[in-house]
Formats: C-alpha cells, structure tokens, sequence
C-alpha cells in the first residue's frame, strides 16, 4: 500500500470530526441529563427551588415498604411479560418458518404492533378491555364465563395481567422476526444430512434449530427485558399505574414523582434506580455480545 | 424433503390463525368500532352485530374535533423533520466509523448501543430543565430535539453496516487518480448508499413517528404543535367517550405510518435483523 492510500484509511482527525456532531449532540442531551439526574438525587429540587439533602431521598425511599413493593412488581411484570414475548415469538416463528403457501403475507401481518405508535396502539386495547362494550367482556359474557360487565382495568390483578397481555403483544412481532431471522440464517446442509439419518421434526428442531439460534435467543431475552423494564407508554395509558398502584412499576413511579408531583429530588433518586439497574443489564448484553463476537471470529 | 401431510398442515394454519387473531384483534375491532353508530357500541347487554354499518364515523370527526387535520400535520411534520436531522447527524459519524480505525473506535460504538437502551422516561427531568433553559418548551422542537438524540445510536449501527458493504477498492481508485474527499463522496458513496439512507430514513421516520407521545405530553402544552396521539385523547369528552370517532381517527393517523410500512417491509425488516443476527 503506498504512503497516499495510508493516510486515505486512517485520517484521525477526520474520523473525529465526522462523529463530533452526533458525538456532541448525544453528550448534550444524554450524557449531560445523566449526570445532572445524578446531581438531583441528592437535592430536594421542586419547583420552588433545591437545597443539597445528601442520601435522604436514597434514604426515604430504600426505608420505604412501598417502594420495595413496586420494585418487586417491577420484577414480576417483568418477567412474564419477557418470558411470554420469547415464548410466543418462538412459537411464532416456527410457524412463520413452515414451508406455506401464503407464509410471505404472514410475514407481513405479524408487524402492525411493532410499527403502530405505542400510544395509539392501546387505544384499540382499551376498547378491548372495556368491561361493558368491549369484546372480550362480551364474549365472556355471552358464553357465561362472565357473569356480568367486567372491567378488565379496573381490578388489581386482572389489570396486572391485561397489562402484561398488551406489553406482550407490543413485544412480540419484533421478537418473532429476529428468531425467525436466525432459523432462516442455519445452514440448510444440516438439516439434509440430519433427515438423510432419519432424524424426526422434533429431533431436527431440539438438536439442531435450538442451538443453532441459543445465541440470538440470548441477545433477545436480555434486549427485551431491557425495552419491557423501560415500558412506560403501555401502562400509562391502560391504568397510569393503577387500580391503586397495582401496575405502578419503577418507571411508572419514577414519572409520577418527577412530572407528576414536581419532586424532582425524588423522582431523579428513583431514576438513578433504574439506571443503575439499566446499566447493569447493558453491561450484561455488552459482555455477552463480546463473547459470542469472540467465538465467531475464532470459529 | 419438507412435505406436510394433511393433518400437520390444518394443525400449522390453525396456530398461525391463532396467532394472527392475537396481532391482530385490536385493529380488527378498532375498525369495527369505527363503523358502527355510537348508540349501538354502548348497548347492554352487550351485542357483537350491527345493522347499519358505515363510514359516518369518519366524516363526523372532523367536526368533534377540529383541529384534527392540524395534528395530522404535526405528527408528520415532527417525524419527517426529526428523521432528516437524525440523518444529518447520522450520515457523517456512519461513515467515519464504517471507513476510518481511530482510537475508541470500538468503545464509542459500545457506548452508542448502551445509550440506546436509556429510554426517554428517565431522563424526563433533566430534558425538561434542558428544554426550559434554552426556552424550548411548548415548541415543535420540544419533541424534535429529544427525539432525534434517541434515534442517532441505531442509525449510526445501521447506517454503518450499509456503508460497509460499499467495496472500499472503489474509493481508493478514486483517491489515487485524484479525486478529493468531496468528490468520491458526491459521486461514489451518495448514489450507491441511497437504498441504505432510504431504509435508515424509514426507520427513523417509524420511530419518531412513535416516540412523539411521551415527549409531547412532557414538554408541549400547545394544542397547535400537538401530534396525533395526544390529539385522540380530545375525543374522550366529560360525559361520553365518542369511541367510534376516535377510532377513526387512530386508523387515519396510523395510515401513513402503515402504508410507508407496507412498501419497504422487506428492506426494513433485513436492515434491522441482519444487524443483529451477525452480531
């Protein structure tokens, strides 16, 4: 390679200056808020002003049995609806992934949740889940499951699960299209020789598919329990936390102490929570991502 | 060798039956509520037909509220503007990183995809002290500016893996006959990288598209910048919610966004897996 072509591939500066302005952009408006999320949590900032507190917003909160309470639901919500996103959209996908006439329009079908704005979206699950006119109360009321009205919102555990159902169903169409992605990526010459050896579907799937597809299976479980820990439009606009605070999960919280009560002290000492709590779960994809890299380019 | 016989196949298009009705029950009854008088949606007990079906729902809405077609408008003027900033940004930093090795190269793209994993909701209160010192609040670029800094991390990872495929012996004779950096720019990387800018372009337009509702509800109280999501929210009245109406109108805003959907599936849908599959 002569001298002109090396400095082409490798002008520092240039590099440098072509990221500086997504770089600067992100810092401003990520990094900085942050940091100054950080800075908050240990005011009692309010619209009236803030005044240093030290660790007592840490302090109230962590003593709190309320706050143990939500972060434990955060968990539980968490969860089913990230182990029913990977169920299903397995399931999904090797149905997708059969040899059908028509399989490409499926394909197409299964998309609307994910592109769909979220907000949008559960106006349809509202009207889904109303307990006098929607259809699912009316079905049930129609085959006698349901004795009468039933609103799915308005009691603590059916509103838990109905969230979960709505969250899943956001979830899942992008999960099905990365392990459907993934089985449509293992090399077909596996299967051919697995079938010359008589192997049945379920041995070809269990021995083969499955592990062939564990890594992106991994990469999706921890993504998509990153997404549904930051879920917060679904919640907000089915129950906005409720009936009495039994969907209200950290981010729920979070919000309602910062913009809803303008305790911005507080609110930033829940946020700090969940970026901690986020951080930990990037550093885990992170570290992951690095391993299956490693043993791609080594095997 | 993949041969179904009769009972396997009825049993695999039931599930997908199954499975579609689950996807896709809310845009089904969305549409259904759409099409039927308001008395008979709110008829107890509850009745799953109705005779007189049509498309009232749609031309009354106009006239419940009047600002509809403005919203319409601000939700598309948001994503197409948020989605050409997030470019601007995006196409430069994608290149350096699919073309130059430089120190934290790798680091830098780590962090990016760390980044992506912090929504807007947490970081809601600095964004509004943010937004309030540079006297943005309650303006269009009270969404524009967050939502195109949620957007730049995956364009950036996407935006790389296209210029990648972009055979770097083509610049580098370029380069050695003499041509600058702008011109290899203008006349190799532009046209054969235009496929790639167009699915990042989608792909950022579905987002902004979707992401506005949190930031419009934080940080805009004005009705004339407001987009369609929190639009809707005007047709649940003090006594009724007219739902027909406001189904109607879900299915109009969602519209742009399904239709885009429908034509670039294919492009869209590789670009975003094949990312992350590879990785």
């Amino acid at each position: 390679m002569n001298k002109k072509l090396r400095s082409f591939n490798s002008p520092t500066f240039l590099a440098y200056a072509l990221i500086a302005p997504a770089a600067i952009y992100i810092l401003l408006i990520v990094a900085w808020p942050v940091l100054e999320t950080i800075r908050l949590s240990f005011t009692n900032s309010s619209l009236a002003g803030e005044d240093y507190v030290g660790f007592e917003n840490y302090e109230k909160m962590l003593s709190s049995k309320k706050f143990n309470k939500i972060v434990t639901r955060t968990f539980v919500w968490m969860f089913f609806s990230v182990s029913l996103k990977l169920l299903i959209g397995l399931i999904g996908a090797i149905l997708l992934n059969a040899n059908l006439r028509g399989r490409s329009m499926f394909r197409v079908l299964i998309m609307p949740p994910w592109v769909v704005p979220i907000a949008i979206g559960m106006l349809g699950w509202l009207w889904l889940y109303n307990g006098y006119f929607g259809i699912i109360a009316g079905i049930g009321m129609h085959t006698g499951i349901l004795e009468g009205p039933y609103g799915f919102l308005a009691y603590k555990q059916s509103a838990f699960i109905s969230t979960v159902i709505s969250d899943v169903w956001v979830g899942t169409p992008m999960v099905t299209v990365f392990f459907l992605a993934a089985m449509q990526g293992v090399p077909k010459d596996l299967y051919e020789a697995a079938y010359c050896d008589g192997a049945s579907r379920w041995d070809r799937f269990f021995k083969i598919t499955l592990p062939q597809i564990t890594p992106v299976i991994i990469t999706m479980s921890i993504l998509s329990a990153i997404w549904t820990f930051n879920s917060f439009e679904i919640i907000w606009i089915l129950t906005e936390g409720g009936p009495r605070g039994a969907t209200t999960t950290l981010i729920i919280d979070t919000y309602k102490q910062a913009l809803g009560n303008y305790k911005f002290g507080r609110g930033a000492a829940r946020a700090v929570v969940v970026m901690v709590l986020l951080t930990l779960f990037a550093g885990f994809y992170l570290a992951l991502l690095a391993r299956i890299n490693k043993k791609i380019s080594h095997g | 060798m993949n041969k179904y016989k009769i009972h396997e196949k009825i049993f695999l298009y039931f599930s997908i039956t199954v499975f579609l009705i689950f996807i896709l029950l809310p845009f089904v009854e969305m549409f259904y509520a759409s099409l039927r008088p308001l008395d008979h949606l709110f008829r107890s007990p509850y009745q799953f037909f109705s005779d007189d079906l049509s498309f009232w729902a749609y031309r009354e809405m106009w006239n419940t509220v009047p600002m509809l077609p403005r919203y319409i408008f601000n939700s598309f003027f948001l994503a197409t503007t948020t989605s050409i900033i997030t470019l601007l940004f995006v196409i430069p930093a994608a290149y350096s990183y699919a073309r130059f090795s430089f120190p934290f190269k790798n680091t830098s793209l780590y962090v990016l995809l760390a980044i992506n994993m912090f929504s807007g909701a947490v970081l809601l209160i600095p964004l509004y002290k943010v937004l309030r010192t540079f006297g943005l609040l309650n303006t269009y670029q009270a969404m524009i500016v967050p939502g195109v800094a949620f957007l730049i991390p995956t364009a950036i990872w996407l935006l790389k893996s296209y210029f990648e495929k972009i055979p770097v012996d083509l610049e580098e004779a370029a380069f050695v006959d003499g041509a600058s950096r702008v011109q290899i720019l203008r006349h190799i990387i532009a046209p054969l990288s235009t496929p790639g800018l167009v699915v990042v372009g989608i792909y950022a337009f579905i987002g902004a598209y979707a992401q506005q509702f949190l930031f419009a509800i934080t940080f805009n109280q004005k009705k004339e910048f407001m987009p369609i999501p929190s639009g809707l929210y005007e047709f649940i009245g003090y006594t009724t919610v007219k739902w027909n109406e406001m189904m109607a109108a879900s299915l109009v805003g969602i519209a742009p966004v399904l239709i885009v959907f429908l034509f670039l599936q294919k492009y869209i849908v590789e670009g975003l897996t094949s990312g992350a599959v590879k990785n």
